[in-house]
């Protein structure tokens, strides 16, 4: 893509001053939101641009902003979800330390769409350097009149929170957030209701991604027709590929949505390392299922990744050479949503235990073909079947791992053990 | 409470935490606020340390408790006086984060999970730390260290003194 939008601050020395943001054009879009549109026009603009959700499930922003009842009197919220801890995401992390006047600009515009005055930026707690520089944002931005009680002389006010987390990987699921933002533990909660009528202090609430919101001030300075020019058919706006594993390059691209993985892949992240073979890619973060290099022309967009049996996730593109054991992976992931499941659910808390012993078994030469069978068997008894999706997500990788390289774990029952055994990690 | 377990927080530390407590309309919104200072200040979230953020933002003892022992990054006893958390998640794992915590393991001479009986270090490895671009990640207490080898990792630890 020749015109980088929300990537086009970063490598400029100093673009997490203020000054540096303005002197580029930033908050422009803002001023403009509250001189010359309506908070509705706003929302519509954002409809019309066909955003959609960047933090995993794709889901319409400007139809999520329409929930919030308008006829609710007291106050509302709006949370951006800065956790990012999907295994392979680190886009976010570039706008917060690189940009965090772009991402403050976009609240302060979301804010005046959906008349909320009180926000919260929950940010994931090992980011410290992201949180100092939001933070001395936050205070350049209210010291200039950008934020605080009376932003850029109008009556719209807004007071914005940089609020830290404290290492828990549920804490990103929305309502866990909400819960952990009041001060609890991070327990998901039922739905519905949905936060957009009972959210934080059960009041209606809009949570959104990082990347979500920094789309704004661009939709709202050039319009929601340029915005979804870009991309494909329902599949608007650019895209933050979070690129890592046996690539040549790894790192943040920003590309349209709908570009090929191959091009991804192979024209902008390099290639895979050392000249190996592609074997398999996570396309969207750990918890979208695996697909192999035969997929590599797969547009990399929501409906498209769906279509073959994937999902766009985070954008997190997790990228898997020739020699990589696929038992391990899924061994691996499996272990971290154990530890991650908050406990809630009989299904993810005892089942993941079990398929972990499962996968171990295997790995390490001890497993049967009714293993296999039996880790599908406990997934399909998880998945759907808890208060989250953590649930659905947590079964994936092994869920797709079998599906996709079902032969893999077959040869190491068959000739007991793994059959990538390499000098850096194999022993039990 | 017996007498000379009180705890109190410094001065510095009261000032971070009034102006928590000013800034949050809801109190229970400070409780993670105010127990970062706190992990910060005594080093971990002992009972005492916990008896004190509840009375400071009027709380229960143990609502504060159920809360902090739900997050990793609060830990109820001490730790060492560098805190080197190695990521083995998958994209990590997949540029050899394994070898890493065995070289640490080894030069260091304490296991994964396990404070240095000197005190001076703990090592432990962690979740995905949102670095993946530049695998294998570890942060040391809350500085990352990235695209790790292990002449890498020996240069910081003489860094540190290690
Ligand atoms: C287990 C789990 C973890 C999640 N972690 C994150 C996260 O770290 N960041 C994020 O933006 N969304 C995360 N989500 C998705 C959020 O629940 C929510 O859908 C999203 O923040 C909405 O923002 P969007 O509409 O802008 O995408 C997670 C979901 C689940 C089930
Ligand atoms: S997998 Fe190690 S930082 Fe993400």
């Amino acid at each position: 893509m020749a015109e980088k939008i929300l990537l086009k601050n970063v490598g400029i020395p100093g673009s997490e001053r203020l000054e540096t943001y303005r002197s580029r054009g930033g908050y422009r879009a803002l001023e403009k939101a509250l001189r010359e549109l309506k908070p509705s026009e706003v929302t519509d603009a954002v409809k019309k641009s066909g955003l959609r959700g960047r933090g995993g499930a794709g889901f319409p922003t400007g139809l999520k902003w329409s929930f919030v009842p308008k006829d609710v009197p007291g106050p509302r919220y709006l949370c951006c979800n800065a956790d990012e801890g999907e295994p392979g995401t680190f886009k976010d992390r570039v706008i917060l330390e690189n940009d965090p006047h772009m991402l403050l600009e976009g609240i302060a515009i979301s804010c005046f769409a959906l008349s909320v005055v009180e926000a919260f930026i929950y940010i994931r707690g090992e980011f410290a350097l992201g949180a100092e520089r939001l933070e001395r944002a936050v205070a350049e931005a209210e010291e200039a009149g950008l934020l605080g009680p009376n932003v850029l002389g109008s009556d719209f006010g807004l007071k914005v929170h940089v609020h830290r987390g404290a290492g828990s990987y549920i804490c990103g699921e929305e309502t866990a957030l909400l819960e952990s933002l009041e001060g609890k533990r991070g327990l998901p909660r039922l739905k519905p209701p949905f936060p957009a009528s009972v959210g934080l202090y059960g009041r209606p609430t809009v949570i959104n991604n990082v990347e979500t919101l920094s789309c704004v001030p661009s939709i709202v300075q050039n319009g929601p027709e340029w915005f979804a020019s870009i991309g494909t058919k329902g599949n608007t706006g650019p895209k933050l590929f979070a690129v890592s594993g046996h690539v040549e390059r790894p790192g943040v691209y920003e590309l349209p949505l709908g570009v090929t993985l191959r091009e991804l892949l192979f024209e902008y992240a390099g290639g895979i390392r050392g000249g190996r073979g592609l074997k398999a890619v996570m396309p969207g973060g750990s918890s979208t299922p695996v697909i192999t290099a035969e997929q590599a022309d797969v547009k990399m967009d929501f409906d498209s990744l769906a279509a073959v049996g994937s999902a766009l996730g985070s954008g997190a593109v997790i990228v898997m050479d020739d020699a990589t054991c696929m038992v391990e992976v899924a061994l691996g992931l499996t272990k971290f949503y154990r530890h991650e499941s908050c406990g809630q659910c009989t299904p993810c808390r005892e089942g993941l235990g079990w398929m972990v012993r499962l996968l171990e078994g295997i790995e390490f030469g001890r497993g049967s073909t009714a293993d296999i069978d039996l880790l599908l068997e406990i997934a399909s008894g998880i998945s759907g079947k808890t208060l989250c999706p953590m649930g659905d997500a947590a079964v994936i990788p092994a869920q797709s791992t079998i599906a996709r390289f079902r032969d893999e774990y077959e040869s190491h029952v068959r000739t007991g053990g793994c059959p990538f055994k390499s000098a850096a990690g194999k022993v039990e | 409470m017996a007498q000379g377990t009180q705890r109190k927080f410094s001065p510095e530390a009261q000032k971070e935490v009034d102006k928590i407590l000013f800034s949050y309309g809801v109190k229970e919104s400070a409780v993670l606020p105010v127990l970062h200072v706190a992990q910060r200040e005594f080093g971990c979230l002992d009972r005492a340390a916990v008896e004190l953020v509840a009375s400071t933002l009027g709380l229960s003892p143990t609502r504060v408790a159920q809360t902090a022992s739900f997050y990793t990054m609060f830990s109820p006893a001490p730790l060492g006086k560098h805190v080197i958390q190695v990521c083995t998640n998958v994209s990590c794992s997949l540029l050899g984060s394994e070898g890493i915590v065995r070289y640490l393991e080894k030069r260091l001479g304490v296991e994964r999970g396990h404070t240095r009986p000197d005190g001076l270090v703990t090592l432990s490895t962690v979740e995905c730390l949102g670095s993946c671009g530049t695998a294998p990640v570890m942060a040391v207490n809350d500085r990352y260290f990235e695209n790790l080898t292990t002449e890498k990792v020996e240069s910081i630890l003489r860094e540190l003194g290690l």
